[in-house]
């Protein structure tokens, strides 16, 4: 079997540093919207009418959002090349590029001369031989600013891989951890592994990993299940869809791992309904999998069988959360139910189940291929590895990072994001999604950790950081979230109901200058009695967009009630304060 | 008639695709409002029969999921973002805009069943904030003035 994988991986490698030519566009939901598939269609059309030798080829999300579309240059024994703002007036120069060995028109914006694996250490070398003076000047991919602090675990081939193509994923070391797993370990020592590595969830809880999976293997049932968070309900977070359309295949290894080590045969995605690309992706790469014998009966003769279907959400945040994402899965409303019940045990058809998200299943195969040790070394006190985030919002390099736990805010905005554009001051940023807060200016200095979040009064969320400057008003965005939850409870619970439009409507009061001393008190009471009497963990966070806005801009809330003024000039019905 | 015939085929087909399986009764809807663009009352009654779920349960399912609708949609619908990034982006006013060219309000559907304006949590494209979607297609860096030439693009 080993040879097998191994011969897999050689035709992986030819079809992604191949003997000719290639050209890559990253195509995912993002480039897809900034114009790649009008940048494709233009190559595509242009080495047809020159007949020219070069391969045509898709890749998902870089991360460096700021500057889609992307297209990457591979040429046999050079350095890899990285355009970026394509459109498809630069085709011609592109290609002529290519045609005569020098950059002229079009400059490239980065490069990589090689490579180093994180799945297996092995390197990736695009360019053998000496280094042409021209492209010299052109920086290294790992030397820009919002590279230099990255480390790629779960977007490891994001990228860099056809999404579509089975094999170039295995020439980057996937499934090689699977093999490993069946055919050398037992299931309680792959959990070992897990939990010793301090894998964390990174749906937002912050849960064990390892401690999850031991206490479903250890369920009573003989049916099992694993499934597959890939909801990313969290308004501003697109790290799950990057992976999910990127490298469907890294979650895919790490369920299968997973149900072997808990002792699952059944395993299920829950993809939000607004992925469309996502379901596409994932639905290729299971079938795929499956044609290889990775999924299935029997998977690399080990006597292991395991099947997983996927299914699509259909618009409702709370079915994020596990019980009320396993309702849906049943074909049900998705209302949670109480927490008491454990879905370890009592999941879904009431077996016992085990929910991770996108992101902590794509650091499952890193996880086995490295060990607990290497990967327990990354981080910060008790967060461990790393965390995809998107930077979003005011800020000037817009995209998906991902970063070893610890980074500081500081470092996030400043080094990787490049400031705030347009001159203008930082003001906040907003963590957790509905769930989170904001974080003032004062704390940017800030280690980025489960822990240090929840302390602040945030949360880590699924990694949405939408970072705002001085036009944005604080009192506006409690009120937005506030209306968000309202529109998304499931009504099963007064607290949640009731406690969340009344907090509304208050906040809607004070944006409007109607308003009047003492409401923020109230605010703080009603945060208070539905934190306490929710049925789920939506009610149960609800207000802590309002509490945290409140704690660090209570001069704004008070500036709104007293002089009905909002000092960002974003609440248009109340005079501006100058 | 012949529309009666084609409904009740039309809904085996997506029946069988999923085994009449009740847990696939979402899938099942995304399969019918996908072919009709909404949810029909008589496509969900031959639904009900030939799968033996509840009418109730059935409307308790389309009504709970906000991408279900009961009623017609318009042949474009626009989706506009309200996620974190869009909203600070300037999407409030994007949707009051579409409100003031559409003459509808979030939610609604033009006279001429040409639009249904919507509003979403997030697109996923937060990179690009602000973003709207119209049908499949999206539309990024959005600005107010932009809306109106969009639209026109569809009425041709
Ligand atoms: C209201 C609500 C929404 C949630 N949405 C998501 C989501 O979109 N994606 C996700 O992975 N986890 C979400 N969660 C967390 C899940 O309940 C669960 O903890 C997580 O998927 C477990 O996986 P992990 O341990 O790998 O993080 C949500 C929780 C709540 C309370
Ligand atoms: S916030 Fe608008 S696409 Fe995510």
């Amino acid at each position: 079997m080993d040879s097998l994988l191994t011969k897999m991986k050689e035709k992986g490698m030819k079809s992604l540093s191949p003997s000719k030519t290639k050209i890559t566009v990253g195509m995912a939901t993002c480039g897809i919207a900034s114009g790649a598939e009008l940048v494709y269609n233009a190559l595509a059309d242009e080495i047809e009418k020159q007949k020219l030798d070069i391969i045509l080829s898709k890749t998902g999300c870089i991360g460096m959002c700021y500057r889609e579309p992307l297209v990457d240059v591979i040429e046999p024994n050079r350095t890899r090349l990285t355009y970026s703002k394509v459109t498809p007036k630069n085709v011609i120069a592109i290609l002529n590029q290519i045609a005569e060995g020098k950059s002229k028109d079009k400059k490239p914006y980065c490069r990589i001369d090689e490579e180093d694996l994180i799945i297996n250490e092995e390197k990736i070398r695009y360019l053998t031989g000496a280094l042409p003076d021209d492209i010299k000047a052109i920086p290294l991919m790992k030397e820009i600013d919002f590279y230099k602090k990255q480390v790629k675990i779960a977007t490891r081939n994001c990228g860099f891989i056809n999404p579509g193509n089975i094999d170039e994923y295995i020439a980057r070391g996937g499934y090689f951890s699977l093999q490993k797993v069946l055919s050398n370990m037992e299931p309680v020592k792959v959990i070992e592994e897990v939990e010793g590595s301090g894998l964390r969830g990174r749906g937002g809880g912050g849960f064990s990993t390892g401690f999850k999976w031991r206490s479903c293997r250890n369920a009573p049932g003989e049916i099992k299940y694993v499934i597959c968070n890939g909801d990313e309900g969290d308004p501003g977070a697109y790290m799950d869809r990057s992976i999910m359309e990127g490298d469907p295949h890294s979650v895919i290894e790490g369920m299968i791992i997973g149900a072997y080590a808990i002792g699952a045969h059944e395993g299920y995605i829950y993809v939000r309904d607004e992925y469309p690309l996502a379901v596409k992706a994932l639905t290729l790469a299971i079938s795929q999998a499956e044609e290889y014998g990775f999924l299935g009966k029997d998977i690399f003769n080990s006597g292991f069988s395991f099947d997983i279907n996927i299914s699509k959400g259909a618009g409702a945040f709370v079915c994020g959360e596990s019980t009320a994402l396993m309702a849906s899965l049943e074909g049900k409303a998705g209302e949670p139910r109480a927490k008491y019940i454990h879905t370890i045990e009592h999941g879904l058809w009431d077996r016992p189940s085990n929910l991770n998200n996108v992101e902590t299943w794509a650091n499952v195969p890193v996880i086995i291929s490295r060990g607990r040790e290497w990967f327990s070394k990354i981080g910060y006190k008790k967060s461990t590895g790393t965390k995809v985030f998107s930077l979003v919002g005011n800020v000037k390099n817009i995209g998906l990072i991902e970063i070893p736990m610890g980074t500081t805010l500081k470092e996030i905005i400043y080094d990787i994001g490049g400031g705030i554009p347009k001159g203008k001051k930082f003001k906040a940023v907003q963590t957790g999604g509905p769930s989170g807060g904001c974080i003032p200016k004062e704390l940017i200095d800030l280690p980025v950790d489960f822990d240090e979040l929840t302390k602040v009064g945030s949360m880590m969320g699924s990694g949405g950081m939408i970072i705002m400057d001085e036009t944005i008003c604080m009192v506006d965005v409690a009120r937005y979230f506030e209306e968000f939850l309202e529109g998304e409870s499931c009504g099963k619970c007064v607290p949640c109901r009731e406690g969340v439009r009344r907090m509304r409507e208050i906040l809607d009061d004070i944006c409007k200058g109607n308003s009047k001393e003492g409401d923020v008190e109230l605010l703080e009471d009603m945060s208070q009695a539905i934190i306490d009497g929710s049925l789920c963990a939506l009610g149960g966070s609800a207000p802590n967009p309002v509490l945290s806005t409140i704690k660090y801009f209570r001069n704004e809330y008070n500036a709104h009630i007293r002089e009905k003024k909002c000092p960002a000039g974003v609440c248009t019905e109340i005079t501006r304060s100058d | 008639m012949d529309k009666v015939k084609n409904a009740k085929k039309n809904n085996k087909t997506i029946v069988e695709k999923y085994h009449g399986e009740k847990s696939s009764l979402i899938a099942m809807l995304q399969d019918i409002q996908k072919e009709y663009n909404f949810l029909p009352k008589d496509t969900l009654n031959l639904l009900s029969e030939e799968t033996e779920i509840p009418l109730s349960r059935i409307y308790e399912v389309s009504t709970y999921y906000n991408s279900f609708s009961l009623k017609p949609q318009g042949r474009y619908v626009v989706q506009v973002c309200a996620g974190t990034a869009c909203h600070i982006k300037g999407a409030p006013k994007l949707l009051s805009r579409l409100e003031n060219e559409l003459n509808i309000e979030c939610g609604e559907t033009t006279e001429n069943l040409m639009f249904t304006l919507k509003d979403v949590r997030c697109l996923g494209c937060c990179s690009l904030a602000p973003v709207i979607k119209v049908d499949d297609h999206i539309h990024a860096y959005l600005t107010e003035d932009e809306i109106q030439g969009i639209l026109e693009n569809y009425r041709k």
